[in-house]
């Protein structure tokens, strides 16, 4: 195990922490941009550094059928994939957050085809939304780092118990090489206990699991996995301060950037909102209110937290990274739901930049925040945009 | 089946209980059931041993009858019955 500041591959540093968390089972199938993760946790088990179950699958529903296996008799278990391949196991995702089964998967955020496209955007993140995990976001390699210890103990606790998906863009952050501080094994010890399922697959105790539902009880069912992913937030709060004082690394459910006094917010969800705070700096420096939030957890929707960040803001400029067709950008729909009720509440200007590897240079979010002015000014606020589409 | 709530329900919607099927009163989804006419029935068991729900038994006399709590009305019974001994009849 590495022990300090290392230049490491993000992608190699996410399966280290896979590796000092001890993990049980692994089952993955490869696809770019998700696969050095899995590539290097099967030699960390081949050189026998890592004492687990590496399942090689013909498929990613096989990858995560085998996990929800894995977790349902106890083991901790790991996967990861990334667009065609979540498609194909989206299936299991959703019936692995029914079963409350702890799973941690990096998502390594990639277009869905087609035409196809390997590159980076959050077009499989959107398409899994309703799928009942704790998803989170990371903006870099610290981050993605951090949260694999993190996902695990907020998924393992017995007050949780749900599969956590944390998602980390394709290349941006995969395939870069970055600075990474590595935890001391004696620190994840303490901030990662035993995995303790209430309910696991033995044969001394039978129970069943993934049994069916008539309808006078699946309503039920539905309320009691709502609440429970809705009751994971103490526990997410609790993990986060916890690594604060391990770490030192402090982490939120909306990070801010200078957001303090500014009259127009952009909004962005992972590594894009590193480069949208450089545009903030040199608007700032040209005297203009302008600050930045950055969603880091998605599902639960942390409500009151985002209202907090919006603060008295008078425009929020909604950087989309995904086209929900016919109707806009997904995440500029959901955060205006979210303000809606809202006595005092401001405008909403959405973009859809960044698609499918798509660069987005620190000038444009100067531009998009210009043209939100306008939109506002001309009364065209709702019009979504496909930002720097050619004609 | 008892209606239970919300928060009755173990983590996950595990099954804790073993052999707990038989707490499912299938039986509830019949509109007809099934009527023996002993002067008719001569006990060959045909209906006991074809019965898809293995809810027919045989009582004290050796005659034959469905446990309404699982019989769902096929009427599998009353059209296998050699000597025309079952008819079914609408559920009160």
């Amino acid at each position: 195990m590495r022990k300090g500041r290392h230049g490491v591959e993000i992608s190699i540093a996410v399966a280290e922490a896979v590796a000092q968390c001890d993990v049980d089972a692994i089952a993955a199938y490869p696809i770019t941009p998700q696969t050095h993760i899995v590539e290097h946790l099967s030699e960390i088990v081949a050189e026998g550094e890592l004492e687990a179950a590496f399942i090689p699958v013909e498929s990613e529903h096989s990858a995560m059928s085998v996990c929800c296996g894995t977790s349902a008799a106890g083991a901790r278990t790991f996967t990861s994939t990334a667009a065609q391949g979540l498609a194909l196991m989206s299936e299991i995702v959703f019936i692995s957050a029914s079963l409350r089964l702890p799973i941690v998967m990096a998502l390594v955020n990639r277009s869905l085809s087609g035409p196809l496209s390997i590159w980076n955007d959050h077009s499989d993140a959107m398409m899994i939304r309703d799928c009942g995990c704790v998803q989170v976001f990371v903006n870099n390699g610290q981050e993605a780092y951090d949260h694999v210890f993190w996902s695990f103990r907020v998924g393992e606790d017995p007050a949780v118990l749900l599969p956590v998906i944390f998602n980390m863009d394709g290349f941006i952050l995969s395939h870069v090489i970055e600075p990474i501080e590595f935890v001391e094994q004696d620190k994840v010890k303490k901030f990662l206990p035993e995995f303790k399922p209430i309910h696991r697959l033995h044969p001394d105790k039978p129970v069943t699991m993934g049994a069916f539902a008539m309808p006078e009880l699946f309503t039920e069912t539905k309320q009691a996995q709502d609440r429970a992913l809705w009751e994971s937030k103490p526990v997410i709060m609790k993990a986060w301060r916890e690594w604060k004082d391990l770490t030192g690394r402090e982490y939120h459910p909306v990070e801010t950037y200078r957001a303090e006094g500014a009259k127009t917010l952009l909004v962005t969800m992972g590594s894009i909102g590193e480069t949208a705070s450089v545009a903030v700096d040199r608007m700032r420096e040209a005297g203009e209110a302008v600050g930045l939030i950055s969603l880091r957890l998605w599902r639960p929707f942390p409500t009151e937290e985002f209202r907090a960040a919006v603060g008295e803001a008078e425009l929020l400029v909604v950087i989309d990274r995904a086209v929900s067709f016919g109707y806009g950008g997904p995440v500029a729909s959901e955060l205006r739901s979210q303000l809606f009720s809202l006595a005092k509440r401001p405008r909403v200007v959405d973009f859809i930049v960044g698609l499918g590897g798509r660069d987005v240079q620190p000038g444009e979010f100067e531009d998009m925040v210009k043209k939100a002015r306008a939109k506002v000014e001309a009364g065209r606020e709702d019009e979504y945009e496909i930002y720097g589409v050619r004609s | 089946m008892d209606e239970i709530g919300w928060k009755e329900l173990e983590v996950g919607c595990a099954v804790v209980e073993p052999g707990n099927a038989g707490a499912y009163h299938t039986g509830s989804w019949r509109s007809d059931r099934p009527i023996w006419d002993f002067e008719k029935c001569i006990k060959c068991a045909t209906c006991w041993m074809l019965c898809p729900e293995a809810c027919i038994h045989q009582r004290a006399d050796e005659f034959y009858e469905a446990d309404l709590d699982y019989c769902k009305g096929c009427g599998i019974c009353v059209e296998e019955c050699p000597k025309q001994a079952i008819r079914m009849i609408e559920e009160p």
